[in-house]
């Protein structure tokens, strides 16, 4: 089967997921659905001094001495060995396509540097003198492994054995959806039946919080911490951090139908557009915003009116959800107050590089189970943004067509358009 | 049949000096090429340190200079001289549907914000409270930004307003080349008619410069060329390279009449496992496609002088020059260093410049596997084994 632009359709075949809410697509689905929060105080390590101190970290995969690159790693496999098998594609190691991973970025942490200086000699201009003779001593590949860039999609690589070279990549809060659009793109040209597209992101960590915090990104609040999140709400006062992980097998619809595989939906459109004005906040026009959502239902052949449900950015930050409300407004007009709209960080939280990949899941969840999952912490109405944002309970609803929305700082911007099967 | 990819801008900095012309002439046309290095940044492991930029030329806002950090200036200062050499600098109706491809690396530390808390930290009573109170405090804002390894796409959408779309490929040599790998395959399929690709590696970073210490990757002492290296050990020399290339359908090129350098003609990439002989397995399968019996290639090689890897791809490359498919080898790093996601970016505009100049670079190499060309190189396989994982190859042919 060919789009309307004469490409190969691209179906989702197999899904996988962890979040705060639960291990598993099944599990995070329903609690998303009964609008339960994963959000609460960090318990992974002392946040005293710190003005934030709510996450949705996933402790359940939390193993001592962890780096966030271990314990994302792990997320990571996890998530696409259930996809993976969802789909029932390939055999164990052995997986028939490339890998696209949207990660967090590589870096050494405190405990580690700190033990490294430690044993270091006195001497040395500064610290990191000290530590590199210190290095040399120790001739110690961990410290160096995990400084490498590559690092994550290496160890998914080679557990789940994709093909090629894996490509580990951030578009800071939108990689998740920068992922599946790599994985659609090389599906549409024909160079592979299959691929599998990852989100992964368990980066909370003493240092990270604290750089969030330094943004005014992150909410000051941290009491109860399953209501801090609230977005489109008047009361918003920024986004709570969260882990999670996603995986997408994407497959050439004919491939898929040939062999028999259930097909979840199908990617119908993607499209980017990059912000120029400012590092963390949009244009005040919205245009780059506009132009990802236009040239994502361009793509995707359908009409402005066939989208039926917004999965929103919907950080829960000022600037992002008005920026987001303008520019769906922008795009659907008047019609946008009848769209329902609502955003699975309420629950979630911001998952940053896999919150694209979590999303475009429940977006399918969504079309699949007929449910509109809830915005909760919807108590205060914000008189700018006048949607239904199916506030605080979940709701049946028939969906054929979803836009997902991921805007990241850096001014990266990308959009999704979710259909159910074509038949 | 896939569309044509052309390389019609090439914005190279580096411990050399900046530009096209300065490139080719330290490595092509000096009698000696010799090669920047500072042994005392961290001895005894010397780098090959950027020479200084005058950023108010690619980066003019004091303001946007101050968003970033010296690795992210580099960045954007070479996707600047890119934009600038293919002609489409301040071009706003080219640029808005211009996409860009960064192979990044990470964001770098602020050595004496770290210096500071790591002395402090043994004294404290309660070193984790300290540390949360320090970080807080001794922080800057913009620092987290400038680690932000996306934010060099950022910073080039705000300063040179490429506002197509903007991703950022993170895994050291071999992002580079996947990032080389994608802008050819979708200018081919037609998903875009013309790409910004590069990175940016920067030497002067203790907090680089210790990873790799601590994977004991580094060569030690005096500097000598990379095949000299491998009896004695091997080891990479980081040097510091902005390398972005203008990669562009041919369509789209003549339609505005851009000169071209070369066309890049192939990107192959791979990861094994580094089991021994995997360098040479990968590396040989994907010359067999681009340097083929019947055809002479020259071979611009980024071996970044560790071993076994640099090993294994000297003796697959002594091989294929034994059996007339190479007809000779250079190792960009021996005069620019291992830098890391700009190594492929770089190495691939060096073999576009040499098409265009139709000459080739000086052998700078003691053991002899560099022999001496006379002729003008029709065809230049690029190599790269990454320092630590990654297996990637790229042609570039002349246009014809």
């Amino acid at each position: 089967m060919k789009d309307h632009r004469g490409r190969p359709v691209v179906a989702v075949t197999g899904y996988g997921m962890v979040s705060s809410l639960g291990q598993g697509v099944a599990d995070s689905w329903k609690g998303l659905t009964a609008g339960r929060s994963g959000i609460k105080q960090i318990s992974r390590f002392p946040t005293d001094k710190m003005r934030t101190t709510i996450a949705g970290a996933i402790d359940y995969l939390w193993q001592d001495d962890d780096t966030a690159m271990d314990i994302t790693m792990r997320a990571g496999i996890l998530a696409a060995e259930e996809a993976i098998a969802d789909a029932a594609i390939g055999t164990p190691g052995d997986f028939p396509g490339p890998l696209f991973a949207a990660l967090p970025p590589a870096e050494m942490e405190w405990p580690y540097r700190r033990r490294l200086h430690d044993n270091a000699p006195a001497e040395g201009r500064d610290a990191y003198d000290r530590m590199i003779a210190a290095a040399r001593r120790e001739n110690d590949d961990y410290g160096f492994r995990h400084s490498l860039l590559g690092f994550i999609a290496e160890g998914i690589h080679e557990k789940i054995g994709t093909k090629g070279a894996p490509i580990s990549l951030t578009t800071a809060c939108a990689s998740g959806a920068t992922a599946i659009q790599l994985g659609v793109e090389a599906i549409r040209r024909g160079e592979t039946e299959a691929a599998i597209s990852i989100g992964a992101d368990c980066s909370v960590n003493p240092e990270m919080m604290i750089r969030f915090g330094l943004l005014s990104a992150l909410s000051g609040t941290n009491e109860p911490p399953e209501q801090v999140s609230r977005p489109f709400a008047k009361d918003r006062d920024g986004f709570v951090i969260a882990e999670g992980a996603a995986a997408l097998v994407l497959e050439n619809y004919d491939h898929a139908v040939a062999r028999g595989a259930k097909i979840h939906g199908i990617i119908r459109g993607i499209a980017e557009k990059a912000d120029d004005f400012h590092r963390t906040r949009s244009k005040p026009d919205g245009s780059a915003i506009i132009g990802a959502i236009r040239n994502t239902i361009e793509d995707s052949g359908l009409a402005p009116d066939a989208i039926g449900y917004v999965n929103a950015h919907g950080t829960s930050t000022p600037e992002n959800d008005k920026m987001e409300a303008m520019s769906l407004e922008a795009v659907f007009g008047e019609r946008m107050r009848q769209v329902p709209i609502s955003s699975n960080k309420s629950m979630i939280g911001h998952t940053l590089t896999a919150a694209g990949a979590i999303e475009a899941i429940f977006s399918i969840k969504t079309i699949e189970e007929g449910i509109l999952p809830p915005t909760i912490n919807y108590n205060l109405p914000d008189p700018a943004i006048p949607f239904d944002v199916v506030p605080n309970v979940a709701r049946e609803a028939k969906v054929d067509a979803v836009l997902s929305n991921s805007f990241g700082f850096g001014g990266q911007n990308a959009c999704l358009v979710i259909t159910g099967e074509p038949a | 049949m896939a569309r044509e990819a052309w390389i019609t801008g090439i914005g190279v900095v580096s411990s050399l000096g900046e530009g096209p012309d300065v490139h080719w002439a330290a490595m092509a046309e000096a009698e000696h090429p010799s090669p920047n290095v500072d042994m005392e940044f961290t001895p005894p492991f010397g780098i090959h340190p950027m020479v200084p930029l005058e950023l108010d030329k690619q980066i003019p806002k004091k303001s946007d200079q101050r968003q970033m950090e010296p690795w992210q200036r580099l960045g954007t200062y070479a996707a600047g001289l890119a934009l600038s050499d293919a002609g489409i600098a301040g071009n706003l109706d080219i640029l808005s549907h211009t996409h860009a491809v960064v192979a990044a690396d990470g964001g770098e530390r602020d050595v004496a914000t770290d210096t500071a808390i790591l002395d402090a930290l043994p004294g404290a009573g309660n070193p984790a409270s300290l540390l949360n109170e320090r970080l807080t405090n001794d922080l800057r804002p913009t620092l987290f930004l400038a680690q932000l390894p996306n934010l060099v796409a950022g910073n080039i959408s705000i300063v040179h307003k490429v506002t197509g779309s903007s991703r950022t490929f993170m895994g050291e040599e071999v992002a580079g080349a996947s990032a080389l790998e994608i802008a050819l395959k979708r200018i081919g399929a037609a998903q875009g008619d013309i790409f910004l690709v590069g990175g940016a590696c920067l030497a002067e970073r203790k907090d680089s410069v210790l990873n790799c210490a601590l994977g004991g990757v580094l060569w030690s002492g005096p500097h000598v060329p990379v095949w000299e290296r491998i009896p004695k050990g091997g080891g990479a020399m980081l040097g510091s390279v902005g390398a972005f290339l203008i990669v562009e359908a041919r369509e789209h090129a003549e339609a505005r009449g851009a000169r071209a350098y070369a066309r890049l003609a192939d990107v192959r990439t791979d990861q094994s496992r580094r089991r021994p002989g995997d360098v040479a397995a990968k590396l040989g399968r994907q010359l067999d496609a681009l340097a083929p019996a019947g055809e002479t290639t020259s071979v611009l090689s980024a071996a970044t002088g560790v071993v076994p890897a640099t090993a294994e791809e000297r003796e697959l490359l002594g091989q294929l020059i034994a059996a007339g498919r190479v007809d000779t080898v250079r190792a960009t790093a021996t005069m620019l260093g291992a830098a890391t996601s700009a190594t492929v970016p770089a190495a691939v505009g060096l073999a576009a410049l040499a098409i265009a100049r139709r000459g080739f670079y000086r052998p700078v190499d003691g053991t002899g596997f560099e022999t001496p060309k006379a002729d003008a190189p029709a065809r230049i396989a690029v190599t790269s084994a990454g320092m630590w994982r990654g297996e990637a190859s790229a042609l570039v042919t002349a246009i014809g």
